[in-house]
């Protein structure tokens, strides 16, 4: 059943699959994420309680969603590194950090825009907002720890212990508005079934997450493809590349 | 050759050690203290020694200064064993490494959590702290220094292979110390307003609980990296 996946091992196959995935990836999220960017900001129908400004929904909710589910990824991808050794699932997880770490900041800061109509503050310390804070330190806190040493696996490896230690915080920030009783609204589309919100509404909203999906699948592509080529940059198909693209 | 050591007998011996270093450097177990006693009285002067506010800000600068006391604290965990080399020859050993590890971070809580959980109802009478508040905020500290201890001893293993570590552990840890810091002053603060607070004392419990059981193979795996 894993044969297929072997191959994938050598960084060279990797690298080259990135290279095929890249196009599809970014062409489909441009496309999903302007549709649905278009559809929510002008043509989606004004909340008759936030009036206009709810329309920051459609970029918040995918961000805070999405930053939890890309620090999952790089748990998946640290465990993976872990379990199996395989060294390309440490470029994955490295790949993934600083993208995740950007869409928390994407989701803190257009929360706290949306919450200076609503809530009339730009920030308090109510319990979804202070963990996904958490969230962002333990996201610079990995990345600095793959900084800071020189050889690359090391840093893997020691970055993925942390990583893996951090998802306790995870389902911390899901339920936080469930747990405790806080400004913040509850999830927004937890019931599929009987969603909390109209359909002209919730489309373009879901839309927006499958976008926002996308785009960190190609962001990490293009990473994952940094991270394999400065891990091999002494190897000869780099070279060869290299070559190549310097012809 | 010594594999009739029993697991206790390893436990105690790697305990004996700690405690027997820490004593003959007392400046090791005397400066979080003292850190810790400086960090507190300084925020009556900066704040102000109304005590009306400082009854309400008592619960947050004892924990605050509790967590900073062991962060300052936690680098010489490994550091001399790593130094000297002691702390791969631990590794070496076959031993398993969950009792070594569990008996240093015990080691450093005795030495570093238990002076701070004795002298922190001093502090707490410097700072004008509800007299009801007293019983929880010993029993969050008793509870949730050793989570300190553990957790960070998880920063402390990764980044002493490092230069300059210091920073960098902060960075690592304090995000992981802020739900102990939330749920102890929640208890101090429920228990001053004469409220139940047995609720935070239990998610601390289990915090104590789960790293207790968790962590020192977190560290474990740390050290292992960091001695490659």
């Amino acid at each position: 059943m894993w044969k297929w996946l072997h191959p994938y091992a050598k960084p060279e196959r990797s690298y080259q699959l990135a290279s095929t995935l890249l196009p599809w990836f970014a062409v489909s999220s441009i496309i999903t994420l302007l549709i649905g960017t278009v559809w929510g900001l002008a043509f989606a129908p004004v909340d008759y309680q936030q009036g206009e400004s709810y329309r920051i929904i459609f970029i918040h909710v995918p961000a805070a969603t999405l930053a939890m589910s890309a620090y999952m990824a790089m748990a998946t991808a640290a465990l993976v590194a872990m379990v199996w050794q395989l060294k390309l699932a440490d470029a994955a997880a490295a790949a993934i950090a600083p993208v995740g770490a950007v869409l928390t900041a994407v989701a803190l800061i257009t929360g706290s825009a949306w919450g200076k109509p609503m809530w009339g503050t730009w920030w308090i310390w109510d319990a979804r907002l202070t963990t996904e804070l958490i969230l962002l330190f333990l996201y610079l806190g990995i990345i600095a720890l793959h900084h800071s040493f020189e050889d690359k696996v090391l840093a893997g490896r020691a970055a993925g212990i942390l990583t893996l230690v951090g998802v306790i915080n995870i389902p911390i920030i899901k339920y936080s508005v469930e747990w405790w009783n806080t400004l913040h609204q509850g999830a927004t589309i937890s019931k599929l079934d009987k969603p909390s919100m109209p359909i002209e509404m919730l489309a373009p909203l879901l839309i927006n997450i499958l976008g926002f999906g996308l785009m960190i699948g190609a962001l990490t592509l293009v990473r994952f493809r940094n991270e394999v080529i400065d891990r091999n940059s002494m190897r000869p198909w780099v070279r060869d590349l290299v070559a190549q693209e310097s012809k | 050759m010594n594999q009739s050591i029993s697991y206790w007998q390893t436990f105690s011996n790697v305990l004996k050690r700690d405690l027997q270093v820490a004593i003959r450097n007392k400046g090791d177990i005397f400066n979080p203290l003292v850190f810790f006693v400086i960090v507190i009285t300084l925020f009556p002067l900066g704040i102000g020694s109304e005590s009306a506010i400082l009854t309400r800000i008592a619960p947050g600068v004892i924990w605050v200064a509790a967590l900073l006391s062991a962060l300052l604290s936690l680098e010489r965990l490994f550091k001399n064993d790593y130094n000297d080399g002691s702390l791969e020859q631990m590794l070496l050993s076959p031993q398993p490494l969950f009792i070594m590890v569990f008996a240093k971070v015990l080691a450093h809580w005795l030495l570093t959590g238990v002076p701070i959980i004795i002298i922190a109802p001093l502090l707490a009478v410097l700072l004008h702290m509800e007299e009801s508040a007293y019983g929880a905020l010993l029993a969050t500290l008793v509870l949730g220094t050793p989570v300190l201890s553990l957790i960070g001893a998880i920063g402390v293993a990764l980044t002493v292979g490092i230069k300059k570590g210091g920073v960098l552990l902060s960075l690592l840890v304090l995000p992981l110390y802020i739900p102990v810091l939330i749920f102890a002053t929640g208890a101090i603060e429920a228990a001053a307003l004469n409220m139940p607070y047995a609720g935070h004392l239990a998610i601390i419990a289990a915090l104590l609980a789960g790293s207790m059981t968790l962590t020192p193979f977190a560290i474990g795996a740390a050290l292992r990296v960091s001695t490659n």
